[in-house]
């Protein structure tokens, strides 16, 4: 159950920013994606998830299409939490979108019982993130794809949170990509890290 | 050295009686605006119904009160025909909701349905929304008003099909913006991405986002069209002169004031106001009530 991308082009307006990419990422695998601010990361990770879709060439999982219908085998977790939860939603409904919540699931990513009847804006951005990271995971998806998704967290937070993610990505054998700046996270986790500069087209 | 002072024993004080409470925090803000908001409702429904109760008196003549000044008998005086001028404006105000009524919701259905159309829909029909949008507001109102009420022979129908047909424009483009602007935040990508269906994004996010702005937007069409069916009445072109209307009120009002009947104008057209204010009273609490931004404060 590969994610595959072949041959894939895409650009903004007129300006190619990929011509023929390839890449591939393995179930067992946590893969860094590394470039300046500005290379193309969060394009990328995009293109992986389906929120882009491709001017030419595939992206696929097991040799599937993304689908446009149901729950997405690649969920993409953002950097900024508080724009992809809906403002007007509590915690728990915005959960239960992705699903059943699972007590263990929820306990392990320290969600408190409380801040389920509340609404976005009266939590924090850490708190916020351990919900997205809950919600993809309860679809359980084949791939996670993580856009610096500790950044804005302190390093308290930011450990915990990975920790949680590698000890259920080896329980349930997800594959990943994750972009950071951190030199020693990426160090810490990837399995294999990719220079997003150098897939480019220049 | 100095002594160090002896540790003292902490003061402890415990409260028998707590201050009283503020009158604001008992009744939270919360509940005060749904108050404002049912009052002024409750007050504008007595109005529709007082009204049409009032109607056949006001309609009643009788010389022997002709020209009478305000008094306790008779609070808003008595016209040139004998008729009690309260009775007639609550009839006249009554009529009015009613139009208002009607109209706003015709209105606010047309806006609804043509916003979510341009949002929702195909490039072109957003820009036969758009285009129809913008030829409405480029016509003023009053003379379409007329136009569309004198070819539907006036009367109760062309006052409220030429009110319905004109109002819609603004809350269409209200709507239009809000689902655009709901449709496009990344939080529906990710229902999307998340297994949720289109009709399962419209309902839990989509409606929740517009439907403030809707009702607000609804309850301010009301005003709006109270005072344009009594601005087409008193030029003519509205209801038939021998219904007690406002407008048709205020325009014979014009006739006497010289002669010093203040009061067959000054009552009717402070009540007309009042009104109008106490909608917009409603509208304005349920706004904060309904709007999650400003409802838990």
């Amino acid at each position: 159950m590969a994610l595959e991308m072949r041959n894939v082009r895409f650009g903004y307006g007129n300006v190619p920013l990929f011509s023929d990419l390839n890449l591939t990422i393995e179930p067992d695998e946590r893969v860094a994606l590394i470039a300046p601010s500005g290379t193309g990361k969060t394009t990328l990770c995009r293109l992986l998830a389906g929120y882009e879709r491709p001017q030419a060439g595939t992206v696929t999982v097991g040799g599937q299409h993304l689908r446009k219908k149901g729950a997405c085998p690649v969920q993409l977790i953002g950097q900024h939490p508080e724009q992809t939860l809906d403002p007007l939603m509590r915690m728990e409904d915005s959960l239960r979108e992705a699903g059943e919540p699972d007590g263990a699931l929820l306990d392990a990513l320290g969600i408190q019982g409380r801040w389920h009847s509340r609404y976005p804006h009266e939590l924090s951005g850490g708190e916020l993130q351990r919900f997205c990271i809950a919600r993809a995971l309860l679809v359980s998806p084949h791939y996670v794809i993580a856009d610096e998704i500790t950044t804005m967290l302190d390093a308290v937070t930011q450990a915990a949170l990975w920790e949680f993610l590698l000890d259920d990505q080896r329980r349930k054998g997800w594959g990943m990509a994750f972009v950071s700046h951190s030199e020693a996270l990426t160090k810490r986790i990837a399995t294999r890290a990719i220079d997003v500069e150098a897939l480019i087209c220049s | 050295m100095a002594e160090l002072a002896p540790a003292q024993e902490p003061v402890v004080q415990t409260t028998l009686f707590h201050a009283p409470r503020s009158l604001a925090r008992i009744i939270s803000n919360r509940n005060v605006l749904l108050i404002t908001a049912v009052c002024a409702l409750a007050i504008l429904v007595a109005i529709i119904v007082a009204g049409i109760v009032a109607t056949p008196a006001a309609q009643e003549t009788d010389f022997a009160r002709r020209d009478l000044a305000p008094s306790l008998a008779h609070p808003f005086g008595c016209d040139w025909l004998g008729r009690d001028m309260f009775l007639r404006t609550l009839a006249g105000l009554s009529l009015s909701i009613r139009i208002g009524l009607l109209a706003a919701v015709v209105s606010a259905l047309i806006a609804l349905v043509l916003g979510t159309i341009a949002a929702l829909g195909s490039k072109v029909a957003d820009g036969i929304v758009t285009w129809l949008i913008d030829l409405m507001m480029g016509v003023p109102h009053l003379v379409l008003l007329i136009l569309i009420s004198y070819a539907l022979g006036k009367g109760f129908w062309g006052v409220t099909v030429g009110i319905a047909l004109t109002h819609w424009a603004s809350l269409t483009r209200v709507v239009r913006a809000e689902v655009l602007q709901c449709r496009q935040s990344p939080y529906i990508a990710v229902a999307g991405k998340l297994g949720a269906s289109r009709l399962r994004i419209a309902a839990k996010h989509i409606v929740p986002f517009v439907f403030p702005q809707f009702l607000v937007g609804f309850i301010l069409l009301f005003p709006h069209a109270i005072l344009h069916e009594a601005a087409i009445t008193f030029l003519g072109f509205g209801l038939p002169p021998e219904l007690p209307a406002l407008g048709n009120i205020l325009s014979e009002s014009m006739t006497y004031r010289s002669t010093g009947m203040w009061w067959l104008a000054v009552f009717p057209g402070l009540s007309l106001i009042a009104t109008v204010l106490l909608f917009d009273l409603a509208g304005g609490a349920l706004r904060k009530i309904v709007d999650a931004r400003t409802n838990q404060e």
